[in-house]
């Protein structure tokens, strides 16, 4: 059947405050990612030599930086990357991890421990580490530094949806859908699916908040995104020797990142609260 | 005529740490077409694990063997996909708690539907026709306004024939019910197994009815088996089992019925426990707990025709002490 109709007969509820503070936030800076080149009122890149480390102004509000290009239009540059990067990450790692975390859960046995002792490997390794020692190998940029989080959150995303398989699975309409004639594939798709994603979509929300995060990390330390692209880390590592003197150098990337993390959790809390099984029941 | 559900000398053991453990241990029942058997007995006496034994739905590591014949047809050693074939369509089953064994986020009409795209080539708005069909035959009122809702909006009465109508979409020759009533309020109760014995008798369903409620079992049961600690002890039809029960266990078990005491007394117990399945005494199960027992009971007896039932006791009409004292 199709999304439309599964929707209609969803519950629904209203969300809380802090979920549509969240949602409006990370819907802003989308919209201002998005719109980066519209928006943005200096090319990023453009070096001024008459600007160096400029303070705030009416043409510049966010003051300029060490080569004389607009903070702002760098930030909105930058968000587009990071936001980019970070979405994509979690993504991979939730497309890859939730089938198998749900085959995990659902098969048990050797199929699960087939599954689950490799994830646990990874998991048991620094996220960082694992990180630089896969652009040590990759090389830096902007997708290897994507492909690296999202092998890191990979055995975090199939965990939780495994956790989730199991306590779904030993729901009874699962026992009945099974005494319906319904083969295995169908049960997983039909039924553990829909039932189990929740607690992953939560963990992917917040996760996308870190995974930000860690990209910042990443460039700041010179291995994501490579200049002259404009990256929030990036921008941090270079306002970081003028930050006596400049600070809005510094200070507006790093605002940047605060607001967007802040945002996702917000969002993944309120995710999480709306699928509390708590006042399902009409 | 092919019986709907034939058992013969049925045993389900489960490896469990220390050993198996058996809880069916030897059940041969039959279920005519167009019979409801009630099969009854306490908790923990394997009533449910024989239901899911005729279903096929026992994990592969347990053992089962014996036969069971649905319609005819061997069940036990049936590979995935042939049990697959066979069940919701020639036996299907409904169970205890209508709010767990429908899924939330899927529609109740859609959940009808699925038995029914499971097992026949139908397509999408056949099957919604069907389904609303099925819906409005168990008695939902505006059943084609009601198929897109979920579970949730609907009582739990209402749940219950939904699952009934997507226990009985396909025709089943059998239908097995756990418990269909437990959860239900008393009203509801009496009008869910209404409807089970109005459907039986439209549609000559056979069913088997698992409870541990002998009122249930008055109300709608033809024959009733008498299940203690994996074994047959009693079969009869429901008549002669209220009139003239045959084994200490089932008079304990009528004796204990609430109504049977005298108001402000005391209510009748059965002293003791269902023993252990792992450990199970050599002789009869039951011994332990009954007021009758003597050393013949050393020796398991076996399922013997008393009267016009079987009983499985070697003192089948000797009169039982008042249980009202027994504690």
């Amino acid at each position: 059947m199709s999304t439309v109709e599964r929707t209609a007969t969803r519950t629904r509820r209203r969300p809380r405050t802090t979920t549509v503070v969240g949602a409006a936030v990370l819907a802003v800076l989308v919209l201002a990612a998005l719109a980066a080149p519209l928006l943005a009122p200096h090319d990023p890149e453009a070096v001024q030599s008459t600007r160096v480390l400029g303070s705030p102004s009416a043409s510049y509000p966010f003051g300029s930086d060490v080569l004389g290009r607009d903070v702002l239009s760098r930030v909105l540059y930058a968000l587009r990357v990071s936001l980019t990067v970070a979405v994509s990450a979690v993504g991979v790692a939730t497309l890859v991890a939730v089938p198998l975390g749900l085959l995990a859960g659902y098969a048990g046995g050797w199929v699960d421990s087939l599954i689950s002792r490799p994830l646990d490997m990874l998991l048991v390794l620094p996220a960082l580490l694992l990180a630089i020692s896969l652009i040590a190998i990759l090389g830096p940029g902007s997708v290897v530094a994507a492909l690296a989080i999202a092998v890191i959150y990979l055995p975090i995303l199939a965990r939780v949806m495994r956790s989730s398989t199991l306590v779904v699975t030993r729901n009874e309409y699962v026992v009945v859908a099974r005494a319906r004639g319904a083969g295995h594939l169908r049960i997983m798709a039909r039924h553990v699916l829909p039932n189990a994603i929740g607690p992953v979509a939560v963990q992917a929300s917040v996760l996308t908040g870190f995974a930000l995060q860690l990209e910042a990390a990443l460039s700041f330390l010179g291995l994501g995104t490579q200049p002259p692209t404009p990256s929030l880390g990036g921008m941090l590592a270079d306002g970081r020797d003028v930050l006596t003197q400049a600070p809005w150098v510094e200070v507006f990337p790093g605002l940047a990142i605060a607001v967007a993390v802040i945002a996702f959790t917000l969002l993944g809390d309120g995710l999480r609260r709306s699928l509390d099984p708590d006042g399902v029941a009409s | 005529m092919t019986a709907a559900l034939q058992l013969d000398d049925l045993r389900v053991r489960f490896a469990l740490g220390d050993g198996l453990v058996s809880a069916v241990d030897g059940v041969s029942l039959r279920v005519e077409p167009g019979e409801i058997v009630g099969l009854v007995g306490e908790s923990g006496c394997g009533k449910s694990t024989l239901a899911a034994a005729v279903m096929g739905l026992l994990p592969p590591s347990t053992s089962v063997t014996g036969s069971v014949r649905v319609a005819g047809d061997e069940v036990v050693g049936l590979d995935d996909r042939r049990l697959r074939a066979m069940r919701g369509d020639r036996v299907s089953m409904v169970v205890q708690d209508p709010s767990t064994s429908l899924d939330p986020i899927w529609s109740v009409g859609d959940q009808v539907a699925e038995t029914i795209r499971a097992h026949r080539r139908v397509g999408r708005r056949e099957a919604r026709a069907m389904a609303t069909r099925l819906m409005t035959d168990v008695g939902i009122p505006a059943a084609a306004s009601r198929y897109d809702d979920p579970p949730h909006r609907l009582s739990g009465g209402m749940r219950q024939r939904i699952v009934i109508a997507a226990a009985l979409a396909n025709e089943p020759a059998l239908l097995i019910a756990d418990e269909p009533t437990t959860a239900l309020d008393v009203t509801i109760q009496a009008q869910i197994l209404g409807l089970i014995r109005r459907l039986r008798d439209e549609r000559g369903t056979s069913v088997l009815l698992i409870t541990h409620d002998l009122g249930v079992v008055a109300q709608v049961c033809d024959r009733v088996a008498v299940m203690y600690a994996g074994q047959l002890v009693e079969v009869a039809t429901a008549q002669e089992l209220f009139d003239h029960p045959r084994h200490p266990y089932t008079r304990a078990l009528l004796g204990a019925l609430p109504g049977a005491t005298a108001r402000g007394e005391r209510l009748a117990v059965i002293p003791g426990q269902v023993p252990d399945l792992a450990h199970q005494p050599r002789g009869c199960r039951f011994a332990a707990r009954c007021a009758l027992r003597t050393d013949v009971c050393e020796q398991a007896p076996v399922l013997e025709p008393v009267g016009a039932s079987m009983a499985a006791c070697w003192h089948v009409d000797q009169p039982l002490p008042s249980l009202g004292g027994a504690r």
